[in-house]
Formats: C-alpha cells, sequence, structure tokens
C-alpha cells in the first residue's frame, strides 16, 4: 500500500528540508554578507543581517593587498593537476581490480581507504623532510602530487564502483568482436564510465580545491593557493573580520560556483551503485 | 573452416577442477549442443573454446592450429551472450558494425554488411535506435547480427534464449535452425533445456560434473542412453527409472521406461497403481501413478481424451523392446 502524504505532512516536511538547508548554508550565507560589511558592522552587536551599509571596500581593501589572481591560479592547477594526474593512475588501477580481480583485490582496496584514517598530521615531519630533499617546498609540483596521492584511494574507490557496475559480458563481447585491450578501454569502457569519470573528477576538484592541511604547510608566498591566501587574513595582531569574510568569499566563489552547475552530476555520482 | 578439437582440456579454478582431462571433437558445419544441469561446465567449456578463460592443460585446436594460446579477438570465433551484451551507448547500427570497425574494414563495407545482416534479420526499420529502446527479441538479433557479420568460423551460443519469454523462444529457436542451414557454419549451442538440445542440435553432448557423459545425435540419445544419468536428463518427461526386484527380473541393477512407452487400462496390466496429478496438455495427457511397488511416482502418457481421473487405479504394461537396462555401474547394458 502506498503511503498517504496529507498536504498538511507535505508542507511540515518542506519547512523541515528548508530549515536544515539553511542552517547548513548559513556559515556561507553569513561570510558573504560580512564581506559587504564595514569592520565597525562586522563586529556590531546585536549583528545585523540585512541593514548595514552595504560596501565594497573590503573587496578593494583585499585585492590593493594581495594578488588574488596569483591564489586562484594556483589553485587551479593544483586542484586540476592532482585530480588530471590522479585519474590516470586510478583508470587502470580501477579497471583491473574490477575485472581481473585477484583474491587479495578487496584486502588491497580496504588497505588503500585505511590510509585516509591516518591523522595527517602524523606524517608532517617526514613529509616536510621528504619535500626539502626533493626541494619541491613551496612548489606547485609538489603539491600536485601530495594531494594526488591524499585523494588517490577515493578516486580509485568510487572509478571502482562505476567499473562494476559495467557487465563484464560487454567487455567479453567486445573482446570476441576483435577489440584490442585499448580498443576495449578506449571504444567500449570509457564511454560507458563517463558520467562516473566526470562526477569522480568533480568530486575530487572540490576536495582538492578545499584541501587546507597540506597546502598551508607546505607552501608559502610562492605556490600557495586560494586556502594560504584565506589563511593570510587571520591574522594574530586582529581580527579584520570583514576582510577575512571578503577573502572567503573570493576563494569560495569559484567552486561554489562549478559545484551548483554540477550539482546533479555530483549527486548522481555520490549515490550510484546504491540505488539501482 | 570451422572444425574445433578439444585436447585433453582441462580447468582448474584455484584447487577446484571443474574440467577433469576431456577430449572432444566438433566437424566442421555441425550444429553441437553442449547440455547439463546447472553446474556442470558447460559454460566454462564454451568460455575456454572463446578464449575468455584459460585452459589449465590441454590444447585447443582450431582448424588444425593450437589456439590455445591465441586470445580471444585473434580466434575468428563469434560468440552470442545470455545477456545479449550490447553495447548501451552505441546504435544498432554500430553496434553491428563493431566487429568489422575492429577488423579495419571500410566504412562503405561496414555499412553492405550491416545492411546485409539487418535485412537477414529483420533489423532495418530499428538501424539508428539504441539498443535500451528495442524488445527482448529484437536485442537478441542484433546479438546475433554482430556475430555474422564478420563471418567467423564459428558461432558460440552461452544460453541465448533463457531471458526471453516461452513463445519467442519457440520463434528464435527456430531462426537459429534456420539460420545454421543457410550458413552452414559451425555452431556450439550452451543450454540447460534439453528441449532445445533436441529440437537443435546435429549433435548433443551430454555434461554432468565436467565430464562428457555421451555423445550423439538427438534421436541415439534418447532410443540408446549410455547411462542412468542421460536417460532421465533427455526426454520430456523424464524416463522412469526403477530399481529393486522389478530390475532384478531383467537381470539389471535399474530398468528406465519412458512415459510413452507404457500401455495403460483401467481394467488390467502388468504393474497396478493410482492416478495422483494428471497434466493435460490437449493433444497428450500425463499421469503421475502412485502406489505402484516400483518407484515414488511413474509417469505415463496418454492420448488427449482419456477416461481416467485422480484417485482412480489404473493398470500399466511396459512396451518390452522399449525398456533399458542399467547395470550397478548405472551403465547401459545391452
Amino acid at each position: 500500500m502506498a503511503r498517504s502524504v496529507t498536504p498538511r505532512r507535505k508542507a511540515m516536511f518542506t519547512i523541515f528540508a528548508w530549515a536544515i538547508g539553511l542552517i547548513i548554508f548559513f556559515p556561507i550565507l553569513w561570510t558573504i554578507l560580512t564581506s559587504f560589511k564595514t569592520e565597525a558592522d562586522a563586529i556590531a552587536y546585536p549583528p545585523k543581517f540585512l541593514f548595514f551599509n552595504w560596501t565594497l571596500e573590503n573587496y578593494v581593501v583585499v585585492q590593493e593587498r594581495s594578488n588574488y589572481m596569483h591564489y586562484l591560479w594556483n589553485s587551479v592547477v593544483i586542484a586540476g593537476g592532482s585530480t588530471i594526474l590522479g585519474i590516470i593512475v586510478a583508470v587502470p588501477a580501477a579497471w583491473s581490480m574490477a575485472f581481473v580481480p585477484s583474491a587479495r583485490t578487496k584486502d588491497i582496496l580496504m588497505w588503500m581507504l585505511s590510509t585516509k584514517m591516518l591523522p595527517a598530521v602524523g606524517v608532517l615531519y617526514p613529509m616536510y623532510l621528504i619535500f626539502i630533499k626533493l626541494g619541491w617546498l613551496d612548489t606547485k609540483i609538489g603539491l600536485v602530487v601530495v594531494l594526488m596521492l591524499i585523494n588517490l584511494p577515493i578516486i580509485i574507490w568510487m572509478l571502482y564502483t562505476y567499473f562494476k557496475e559495467i557487465p563484464g559480458e560487454i567487455l567479453e563481447a567486445a573482446r570476441m568482436d576483435g577489440a584490442s585491450l585499448k580498443e576495449e578501454i578506449l571504444y567500449v569502457l570509457t564511454p560507458m564510465a563517463i558520467p562516473g569519470i566526470a562526477s569522480t573528477i568533480l568530486l575530487n576538484v572540490i576536495l582538492a580545491w578545499n584541501e587546507s592541511f597540506w597546502t598551508l604547510n607546505l607552501t608559502a608566498a610562492n605556490a600557495g593557493p586560494l586556502t594560504a591566501f584565506i589563511a593570510s587574513y587571520s591574522s594574530p595582531e586582529g581580527l579584520f573580520y570583514a576582510k577575512l569574510s571578503a577573502a572567503s568569499t573570493m576563494a569560495i566563489a569559484p567552486i561554489l560556483i562549478m559545484g551548483w552547475f554540477s550539482q546533479k552530476q555530483l549527486v548522481r555520482g555520490l549515490t550510484f551503485g546504491a540505488v539501482k | 573452416m570451422g572444425q574445433i578439437t578439444l585436447d585433453k582440456v582441462t580447468k582448474k579454478f584455484g584447487d577446484v577442477q571443474v574440467i577433469p582431462p576431456l577430449d572432444l571433437t566438433i566437424e566442421e558445419g555441425e550444429f553441437v549442443v553442449f547440455v547439463g544441469p546447472s553446474g556442470c561446465g558447460k559454460s566454462t567449456l564454451l568460455r575456454l573454446i572463446a578464449g575468455l578463460e584459460d585452459v589449465s592443460s590441454g590444447q585447443i585446436r582450431i582448424d588444425g592450429k593450437d589456439a590455445t594460446a591465441i586470445p580471444p579477438s585473434k580466434r575468428g570465433l563469434a560468440m552470442v551472450f545470455q545477456s545479449y551484451a550490447l553495447y548501451p551507448h552505441m546504435s544498432v547500427r554500430k553496434n553491428i558494425a563493431f566487429p568489422l570497425r575492429m577488423a579495419g574494414l571500410s566504412k562503405e563495407e561496414q555499412d553492405k554488411k550491416v545492411m546485409a545482416a539487418a535485412s537477414v534479420l529483420n533489423l532495418t526499420d530499428y538501424l539508428e535506435r539504441k539498443p535500451g529502446q528495442l524488445s527482448g527479441g529484437q536485442r537478441q538479433r542484433v546479438a546475433i547480427g554482430r556475430s555474422i557479420v564478420r563471418e567467423p568460423a564459428a558461432f558460440l551460443f552461452d544460453e541465448p534464449l533463457s531471458n526471453l519469454d516461452a513463445a519467442l523462444r519457440v520463434n528464435m529457436r527456430l531462426e537459429i535452425s534456420e539460420l545454421h542451414n543457410s550458413l552452414k557454419t559451425t555452431m556450439i549451442y550452451v543450454t540447460h533445456d534439453q528441449v532445445e538440445a533436441m529440437t537443435m542440435a546435429d549433435k548433443i553432448v551430454v555434461l554432468r560434473a565436467g565430464n562428457i557423459e555421451q555423445v550423439g545425435g538427438p534421436l541415439e540419445l534418447y532410443q540408446r542412453p549410455r547411462n542412468t544419468f542421460v536417460a532421465g536428463f533427455i526426454g520430456s518427461p523424464k524416463m522412469n527409472l526403477i530399481e529393486g526386484t522389478e530390475a532384478a527380473k531383467h537381470n539389471a541393477k535399474t530398468i528406465g521406461i519412458r512415459p510413452e512407452h507404457i500401455g495403460i487400462s483401467p481394467t488390467e496390466g502388468t504393474w497396478k497403481g493410482r492416478i495422483g496429478v494428471s497434466e493435460h496438455l490437449g493433444s497428450d495427457t500425463f499421469f503421475h501413478v502412485h502406489d505402484t511397488g516400483l518407484a515414488d511416482t511413474i509417469t505415463v502418457r496418454a492420448g488427449g481424451e482419456v477416461n481416467l481421473r485422480h484417485g482412480n487405479t489404473i493398470y500399466l504394461t511396459p512396451e518390452a523392446d522399449k525398456m533399458h537396462r542399467f547395470g550397478a555401474d548405472g551403465l547401459r547394458i545391452d
């Protein structure tokens, strides 16, 4: 029997869902609003919600004080580079785990995931020393490699889940039809997995964009991405909430816009395999 | 083209031997059916021939050439899968053309062959559709179309009809048989359905636990089953197998008599029993007879219209020359 949903119940659910949504979104909304306040309004008590002197002054100051485009470019290179590199490594790995599994495949997958459970700070010293040896401190290449490595388990897991959904018989059919391994992956597997690969790329760009532990600890002025840009506004001498908010808004805007346009793809990617 | 020889082929998955050493020759142009209960290794055997699984030992020869180490793409065989395994992102035209594209044929040649195959299989109107927009029977035709365009040395069918409904299955069975008559290419067909085996095959290979129980023409298997397994597997309904004193009377461990070889009468006969379930098919009626003292149930065939029903006493008389005798080892005694 279908569950009966009265209009009243429906209205209550809608209000509840909006309330939860607003609570989750509130910090971002507050940051954006604060970025348009004067420093005095930003710390005013009781807080001013919409009725304050709207100003773009913070953005002007932030832009004068630091080169936003420089940080933005670093973020794009690091997030994009680590994701592309990760996909190149992960596609063959996930292919072999999904279609030619060995007795140990499941264990390897679990082991890879377990590396995500390690507190990053636990390996900060060795990583720092390795970076010094390699001359990678404050370089984009260093961060591309590190972020690729820390997100690789997630990339492989996501692609593995996607590939598992593709019936092996279709790949066998391609083999019977005379396709070489390269042709099988190129003409049959990849076109069928494109939605999965796309959502994996999206999610990993977001993760890499927002990553702040390694980006803050391993960079300075040269290779610092937008996370370093924000951090430079939280100074110990005194808090400039409005300017910090302006910097934060500028840092999250690109990824927020990208996420907004691709939300359908993202949700599909994250729930794929959970529901048939 | 199209002779396939298996020479002492074995297959192990880990420590489990699925196929013990097995020899088999499939002649050019033959329609061979591998039949057996599920888990008997028939699909594995087909996949070994296809090259989708590697043999653990032994040799597979295609037209006299050792093909054991040749990858599936180079064996020149075509396969039709149970799930059809069509490429969901390609149109019907591209699906059928895929093997030709892999073989590096020109666009014009591809088109010509696709059109020829499509007209044979009544697919001309569907060429631009995606597999998702087709019915089960149409998908099956596309899968067959994809396998015939490349003119393979042999066709391999892995339970191709089991996803279709009963009426469509009978139609496709005829279409595949007609295809074999017109192409005269070797076909190897795997099924668990002995009716499919009997109706389509030139030669049936009955398998159990990876062992070949018997190889022969449909009528040969029906008339002279080599052992009790084949006797019970081939024929529908199943042959009645009787052990004990009645079998001893015929100097056998087991005697077998098919439902269609038992005469019935309401008044007199060799064996006496009581009718349990009766199945009326119109042309035939099958009685399941209990309390005969021979076996739990004896199945007999009667004409379409008989005046006997549930609970009635019935007398059965086996046709003596149609009786099969089997020894203690289960093998046929002649």
